[in-house]
């Protein structure tokens, strides 16, 4: 019979490890699939080219006719964004020319406009509440569902499919839905508007997630490890904090990055149960529109504010993207 | 806190003052590590839900001062014959259907050609995941910039060069014409630009765990690439195709809530009024219906947790795969 060295292949090779083996015809289609691809990604992307490119033009470049792609940077929509200003005039826009010198970036960019810093902004503000609200909503959701995770992954808890499944239908309920009672019992409880009812709120819905993704990593970490341990004579809550959260911190960290990124995005809370004091960073993007002519340069600026944390975190994360989508169910 | 690895931890032997942890029984920890999250969802998950139950039954407005009146089935009477109700439904409905099935077409494609790895395959499909990540009120205020017929790009990419006889997508009108629904296409198509390459990438996961031999089995038999496709690639695909149909139905629920309040806000003459819009524009907005709108909001909640259901189902049967 003949062998395969005598008589070789039957199909034309269409991948091979030796570049000179592969039919011309399946590298072409490789390399135009990849041109392809790249040319998808660009399209996607544009949009966010455009808020980028948004957020560094002048008041007059943004309402341009057409829409330009080239122009002169500026920051002025970052001044807009992040401070008070008053308009100078006469002799006091002569002296605040005349000692521009002392001004730093921002006042520079502000005195162009014959205006002066009066002080930060409300947005500035919001940022803060933003990333304060959560901080706090992350860190308890992510302790609570860590030890939630690990109960439910490694003991035979009563009813364990239900309670999973319980604590997996809050987050699908509708924000709107939810937040008429809560509005409710917020404004009984002194809650409304205030941190702590927001970190409260965001520590509800991030636990499902939190509890999710954090059983799927634990039940990754081998049994053996912790066995080992008690044998040795650890408790069970040693073995559980000395052993099984060092194992599990890459996905404790993916599980806190979800939990951030949620909360630094939610809107619809954010919009029904604060007003003034709490408020975080979307809502009063949305509302920034209304006031006193549209500044779109400031809403991209703004926009661009919010979404470099996030770029950040989507590379760092890249590998776990899937999967904290999906509940864990699905693994990259 | 010290990088401890199972070796060398496994070593030093715990000490005498740490009794009293290990009094504690396994079923002790299992309560102690399960009951404050339960705790805190029935108070904030189940608790409100009995009471905006109980207030769907009611007539109920947060801001007249007034307890609530019982009124039996009337607001669900209202809301199950009120035209509002069901346009809202309608229009939601009409969301989920395009933009899912858009979805479902493009990612598929998309899933195809990144199926195999080039060089720097995956950096860029780690770029086309940046729309899902982003802030849906957000990306729907900058998508706002983009459609404005004027100073905006979109009419000028897809070839409208002079903006009076452009369409004006968050406006429904063409050329100065109402064109009913354009906003709500406007809407769709940004839903399916964040959309797409999350279900790319989820129908791309399933096409890898296809093993080669079903393909080489169907090549020695001389299979078409169509029935291969067809036979082969979708049914294996299908239960993921499902997961992402279901979750993206939920989110047609949920999230576009975000993307609609930060485009337009339910407009134009409520073009664009998705049921969680219209919930919202009831219970927060002029007279505050609160009683009315618990119950439209019930009505969507049994809708959610039945779909949710399923999706719940799915995604275990994946697990257990």
């Amino acid at each position: 019979m003949a062998t395969f060295e005598e008589t070789g292949p039957r199909h034309p090779v269409t991948e091979s490890t030796r570049v000179d083996k592969v039919h011309p015809r399946a590298r072409l289609a490789k390399n135009v699939r990849a041109i392809v691809v790249i040319i998808v990604a660009i399209m996607l992307l544009f949009p966010v080219f455009v808020m980028m490119m948004t957020a560094f033009k002048s008041r007059s470049d943004v309402v341009s006719i057409p829409p330009k792609l080239i122009f002169e940077p500026t920051l002025e929509g970052f001044v807009f964004l992040l401070t008070e200003r008053s308009q100078l005039s006469g002799a006091a826009l002569e002296e605040a020319r005349a000692n521009a010198d002392e001004l730093g970036i921002f006042g520079q960019v502000a005195l162009r406009n014959g205006q002066r810093i009066t002080g930060p902004s409300d947005f500035t503000i919001r940022l803060r509440n933003s990333v304060i609200i959560a901080f706090g909503a992350t860190v308890a959701s992510v302790t609570l569902g860590l030890f939630a995770a690990y109960a439910f992954s490694r003991f035979d808890v009563p009813g364990k499919g239900d309670l999973m499944f319980f604590i997996l239908s809050g987050r699908m309920l509708p924000a709107v839905v939810v937040t008429i009672p809560i509005f409710l019992m917020y404004r009984q409880l002194g809650l409304h508007d205030t941190h702590a009812g927001m970190i409260l709120i965001y520590t509800v819905f991030n636990l499902s997630l939190t509890v999710w993704l954090l059983k799927g990593f634990i039940d990754e970490i081998p049994r053996e490890y912790e066995e080992a341990a008690l044998v040795d004579g650890y408790s069970r809550f040693q073995a559980f904090y000395k052993i099984v959260v060092p194992q599990a911190a890459t996905g404790i960290a993916a599980t806190t990055v979800f939990s951030l990124i949620f909360v630094w995005n939610e809107y619809a809370f954010a919009l029904m149960l604060t007003s003034q004091k709490a408020r975080t960073a979307p809502p009063a993007i949305a509302t920034m529109l209304g006031r006193g002519g549209i500044e779109w340069s400031a809403i991209a600026a703004g926009t661009l504010v919010f979404l470099v944390p996030v770029l950040v975190i989507i590379f760092a994360l890249r590998k776990h993207l899937l999967r904290g989508v999906t509940f864990g169910a699905i693994r990259q | 806190m010290t990088s401890t690895s199972a070796t060398d931890t496994a070593v030093p032997p715990p000490t005498t003052g740490v009794q009293k942890h290990r009094a504690l029984s396994d079923r002790a920890i299992i309560n102690l590590f399960i009951w404050p999250t339960l705790i805190i969802l029935i108070a904030f998950n189940v608790f409100p839900l009995f009471y905006s139950l109980f207030l769907s039954f009611t007539d109920y407005s947060a801001i007249a001062g007034r307890p609530p009146v019982w009124v039996g089935f009337d607001n669900f009477n209202r809301v199950l014959f009120s035209e509002d109700m069901w346009r809202a439904f309608t229009i939601t409905g009409r969301y989920v259907l395009f933009s899912v099935a858009l979805e479902l077409v493009l990612g598929f494609a998309l899933a195809l050609l990144i199926r195999e790895q080039f060089r720097g395959s995956g950096i860029v499909t780690t770029l086309i995941l940046i729309p899902m990540m982003l802030s849906p009120v957000v990306v729907g205020l900058f998508w706002k910039l983009i459609y404005t017929p004027t100073f905006g790009y979109f009419n000028y990419l897809i070839g409208f060069r002079n903006p009076t006889v452009a369409p004006d997508w968050l406006a429904s009108r063409f050329a100065g014409q109402p064109m009913p629904g354009l906003a709500l296409w406007a809407v769709i198509i940004v839903d399916v630009w964040m959309w797409t390459p999350f279900i790319a990438l989820l129908i791309y996961s399933g096409l890898r765990a296809i093993p080669d031999y079903l393909y080489e089995a169907a090549v020695i038999d001389r299979a078409s690439s169509w029935f291969q496709f067809r036979r082969i690639t979708l049914p294996q695909v299908m239960p993921l195709m499902l997961i992402a149909v279901l979750f993206r139905t939920i989110e047609a629920f949920t999230k576009s809530f975000d993307l609609v309040m930060g485009m337009t806000g339910g407009g134009p003459g409520g073009q664009t009024e998705v049921v969680a819009v219209k919930i919202y524009q009831q219970a927060f907005l002029g007279q505050f219906q609160t009683g009315r709108a618990s119950a439209f909001a019930y009505m969507v909640l049994i809708i959610v947790i039945a779909i949710s259901n399923l999706y719940i189902r799915n995604l275990n049967k994946m697990r257990e795969d």
